[in-house]
């Protein structure tokens, strides 16, 4: 059996900029910030690429392990959020290199909007995972199918060593341009890899 | 027959996709292709022979991923040696009567490059290097470097094969439906890279299928000199009946990948899902496609990572402020190896409209190799530019050339023969387009007569080293005319003659020419103007300089190369209007301040905190007006702060007002007289590429007035304590955001507490905390940027 893995590019989803200054650590009004912020959507936007990849597996238990087609896992919480689930989406997004470099040149000229900017892809990376879930789940809905929310590796006792499995499974430097380092930290920085489960709905 | 013969005549056909050939065959999720070589080579080899008995010329090993950051040197070698066995027995099988070669294949090693990602450089050449020379040592035919989406990690690669094997070498990148490398490259940058540094053949693979690539290898066919290479997908996957298919048939796919052929494209084959059945087909229809002979392009272009500059119609701007010559301020920071100060004059260079920058950081006293490398390693990493490596010192220029990301100018080379014999063969391994000076041994010759005879005799022997002349710009000096009143009319009539009979392209310090005289931008400007008229295809100037700026669009638009005046248009509309006449400053109320200052520095306005400094300068000592308007302003913000009130981008806006302040303040006072004694080292740690946080720590200590050794981040233990010891400092700063990192956090702390026991840690950092921090060593938490402030003032009070 071969897995397909699916390549996809999206333009930019509707920003929430509320979202992007609580990243950046702002709470209540502001409004020379909120301008500020402004400025750095602008430039941003020729900075960012919206891409992902994903494949499907069918997931197994063996007892205290969850086979979930790409690796094997022992962690109660992943099982416990895929209890009932007999698949998975998994995922991995990015909004690319350019948006690091940017943010690199900012901190030399502007730390203030290198921190705002860094609010920004911390928003933009959530906002093109949730459209992508979004669609997934729609055309999933016609199959009489539901989704989980997403679960990343590090999330509560799911190794973040997992993130080896996950970025041989999708080729993500060939597809994404996203790579790993030795210490599994991910580049592009804003980046995310998630597993999400897929059930079928009882009627 | 060798392959590069063969190709001046005819298309090579290349073979298809190894991948989904392999998981059909049983290849499991997670198992590493290579070792079926080994273990299965009769299913490597008969995957081969269908190839050769489907027309390929061409067969590439089964060593994508062969390298040794994932295989033992032991077993690396028994791959390679096998996979190039079964490609023998495959040739020496088929039935096919064509030329056979093959070819040992070479893929990324899937990480990303320093400084974005972990992977040095010189690792990644070293890693391409063992592969090939055991490629060259089994027998291949050539190197074929594939698949490649970062121009840097394609450089290494090419690098490691040119340094070791005299075999041909093909180089293909993968690009998305954007025409862009994933890192941003676009085909002309690869072009001038790749081609400038020798392959001998080069152009795209994998990625999408013939018909989605097709404008991106229009655009290699554009560009190229050299033979243009098209390997692409079978279109997409999808999934029928638990079966991966893809949506370009053998027959469609043949048809248009064999009509890019005709439009040039001289080596064909698959990538990812084709088959020996795509290949056959292909080679059918190439049967009846008559090659393009090969042409040589005279573009002359220079490339950063991501784009291509071209000499041709417009005048291109070359930045000429990263060099010390005349400031005082820029020596200062070279010195101190003040990074950030070179990378700010650059980044508002790019913002002035410079289109390549000058980099010098010549000053007699310092290591201009290793400081010239860090400047152009620092510069690629955040400016988009190409950039002008601009020593006199070989050994600078080359270790600059090799670590540069792109295809760079050199400046310069002259027409004394040491010069043309240390510079040429540097920009023949490395690529470049390099300025020629037109003097010699004898001087600057005072006609333009005798400055083109210095051209063509440097054409001549560039010629020999195989350096065409697209890839040198001369610059026929401009001298002042305070000293000859002919000087300048000689240098224009230097430049249309290099233009018009050498067929080449010029670059000016335009500047020069008015040396010694008064309001130097009214010459300057003219002469930029005439030089223009005369056909100049470059100028290396002050971007900044708004005389020079007015000429340069208003030529522009002359010259009918500004469609709609557009350019020109917006440069007018950006003009500084003349300042208004002093708007009394004591209509804004100061109640709640004790000046000015402190209200904009409080406030965040850096353009106003930087004027009101300059203003009261004159009048202040340098001191107190950091004492009495700079710090109270500092401290009202940072107390906001800590009970909330002010939230961090507030907070950074207003260090960065102080920070524009101090800027000012530096300008009058020599260095040494702020508070230089009290020293912080920052880092971010070994394996943690983030550095926000740190930076916001770094500007808020300097505002304080701490002297600040920045290390970045990704920084080993032992540069940490060797910096520590170096500067004197007390205090040492270490950032982790992850607990993957907090380990070489631990580590250093432990080296630091071995070697430098008087020195105090702080620690901050996403994953960390009061416990966390106690369990590894450290002195001190802060959880945020005013925390570590407060630490660092209560430890250099002691």
């Amino acid at each position: 059996m071969t897995t397909i893995v699916y390549k996809k590019s999206y333009s930019a989803p509707p920003i929430d900029k509320a979202e992007a200054l609580r990243y950046a650590g702002v709470r209540g009004d502001a409004p020379e910030i909120s301008a500020l912020l402004d400025e750095c959507i602008s430039e941003a936007a020729e900075h960012i690429s919206y891409k992902l990849c994903f494949a499907y597996y069918p997931i197994s238990r063996d007892g205290g392990r969850l086979n979930l087609g790409f690796a094997e896992v022992c962690s109660d919480r992943l099982a416990a959020h895929l209890e009932g689930y007999h698949g998975v989406i998994l995922l991995a997004a990015t909004i690319g290199i350019s948006f690091d470099r940017l943010v690199a040149k900012e901190i030399k000229v502007s730390p203030t909007k290198a921190l705002l900017l860094d609010g920004l892809g911390a928003e933009r990376i959530e906002a093109l995972c949730d459209l992508f879930c979004l669609e997934e789940a729609e055309v999933l809905a016609k199959s009489g199918e539901t989704l989980t929310n997403r679960f990343s590796a590090g999330y509560g006792d799911l190794p973040l060593d997992l993130q080896k499995s996950i970025f041989a499974a999708l080729d993500c430097k060939k597809n994404i341009g996203l790579t790993l380092n030795d210490s599994l930290l991910m580049s592009p920085q804003k980046s995310v890899t998630a597993i999400i489960g897929i059930k079928k709905v009882e009627k | 027959m060798k392959i590069t013969d063969f190709l001046k005549e005819n298309i090579l056909i290349l073979d298809g996709g190894m991948g989904t050939l392999l998981q059909e065959r049983g290849l499991a999720i997670g198992e590493l292709p290579e070792r079926w070589s080994i273990s299965h080579p009769e299913v490597i080899t008969e995957i081969h022979r269908a190839y050769f008995d489907a027309g390929s010329n061409v067969v590439n090993t089964n060593t994508f991923g062969a390298n040794s950051l994932k295989f033992s040197d032991e077993e690396l070698e028994a791959i390679v040696c096998a996979a190039i066995n079964n490609a023998k027995s495959a040739r020496a099988e088929s039935r096919g009567t064509q030329e056979k070669w093959i070819s040992l294949d070479i893929g990324p090693t899937g990480k990303m490059l320093k400084p974005y990602g972990d992977l040095d450089f010189e690792d990644a050449v070293e890693i391409f290097a063992k592969t090939i020379r055991l490629g060259a040592k089994y027998g291949c035919d050539l190197v074929f470097i594939e698949t490649m989406n970062d121009s840097y990690e394609a450089k290494a690669a090419l690098l490691a094969a040119k340094e070791n094997c005299e075999l041909p070498v093909f180089v293909s990148c993968a690009f998305g439906e954007d025409g862009k490398l994933m890192t941003g490259g676009s085909p002309a940058a690869m072009v001038a890279m790749l081609e400038g540094m020798g392959a001998d053949a080069i152009g795209v693979n994998c990625s999408l299928g013939p018909l989605a690539l097709a404008p991106t290898v229009k655009q290699y066919l554009e560009y190229a000199s050299v033979p243009v290479i098209l390997k692409p997908n079978a279109g997409l996957p999808r999934a029928i009946d638990g079966k991966t298919v893809f949506d370009v048939s053998p027959e469609e796919f043949a048809k248009t990948t064999a009509d890019l052929a005709t439009l040039g494209v001289r080596a064909v084959g698959g990538c990812c899902g084709t088959t020996p059945e795509y290949i056959s087909a292909l080679a059918e229809k190439i049967k009846t496609v008559t090659p393009i002979p090969l042409s040589k392009k005279q573009h002359t272009i220079v490339s950063s990572y991501t784009h291509a500059v071209e000499f041709g119609s417009a005048p291109v701007l070359i930045g000429e402020r990263i060099n010390p010559t005349g400031k005082k301020r820029f020596k200062e920071a070279l010195r101190a190896e003040d990074m950030d100060y070179i990378l700010k004059e650059g980044i508002s260079e790019e913002e002035a409209g410079a289109e390549i920058l000058d980099v010098n950081v010549g000053l007699p006293e310092i290591d201009e190799p290793r400081l010239l490398t860090r400047a152009v390693r620092e510069l690629q990493a955040i400016i988009d530019l190409p950039l002008q490596i601009d020593t006199a010192d070989a050994v600078a220029m080359e270790s600059a050339l090799r670590i540069y990301n792109g295809k760079p100018m050199i400046n310069s080379v002259n027409g004394k023969p040491e010069s043309m014999a240390a510079l040429f063969p540097l920009a023949k391994k490395y690529g470049g387009v390099i300025v020629a000076l037109t003097l010699d041994e004898s001087g600057i010759p005072a006609t333009a007569e005798g400055r083109v005879e210095i051209a063509r005799k440097i054409l001549a022997e560039a010629e020999k080293y195989g350096i065409d002349k697209k890839d040198i710009i001369f610059d026929p000096l401009a001298l002042t005319i305070s000293a000859d009143k002919d000087a300048a009319k000689e240098t224009l009539r230097a430049i249309r003659i290099i233009r018009e009979e050498l067929g080449c392209h010029t670059s000016l310090g335009v500047s020069n020419v008015s040396f010694g005289l008064p309001e130097r931008d009214v010459i300057n400007s003219a002469f930029f103007a005439l030089a223009l008229a005369n056909g100049l295809s470059a100028a290396i100037m002050n971007p900044h300089s708004t005389e020079m700026m007015k000429t340069y669009y208003a030529c522009l638009a002359l010259f009918g190369l500004d469609e709609s005046c557009k350019n020109y248009l917006e440069f007018a509309q950006n003009l500084p209007k003349p300042e208004p006449t002093s708007v009394a400053p004591t209509a804004k109320s100061t109640d709640e301040y004790r000046s000015e200052l402190e209200r904009a520095i409080v406030k965040g306005l850096s353009d106003e905190a930087a004027r009101l400094t300059r203003e009261i300068l004159p009048g202040k000592a340098p001191l107190d007006v950091v004492s009495e308007d700079i710090i109270p302003a500092l401290d009202r913000v940072g107390d906001g702060f800590e009970k909330k009130t002010v939230y961090l981008p507030q907070l950074l806006m207003s260090a960065e007002a102080a920070g524009a302040a101090f800027e000012v303040i530096k300008q009058t006072i020599p260095a040494g007289e702020s508070n230089g004694d009290h020293k912080v080292v920052l880092a971010t740690v070994k394996g943690d590429i983030h550095d926000i946080g740190k930076n916001i720590v770094k500007l808020l200590l300097e505002n304080y007035g701490f002297t600040v050794t920045d290390l970045g981040r990704d920084v080993p233990p032992e540069r940490i304590v060797k910096a520590a010891r170096e500067s004197g400092a007390t205090l040492v700063g270490l950032s982790a955001l992850m607990t993957t990192t907090v380990p070489a956090m631990e580590e250093t702390i432990r080296l630091l507490r071995t070697e430098l026991p008087e020195v105090k840690t702080v620690v901050g950092g996403a994953v960390l905390t009061q416990e966390y921090a106690d369990s590894i060593g450290a002195d001190k938490y802060a959880k945020d940027a005013m925390e570590a402030v407060r630490y660092a003032e209560e430890i250099y009070k002691q």
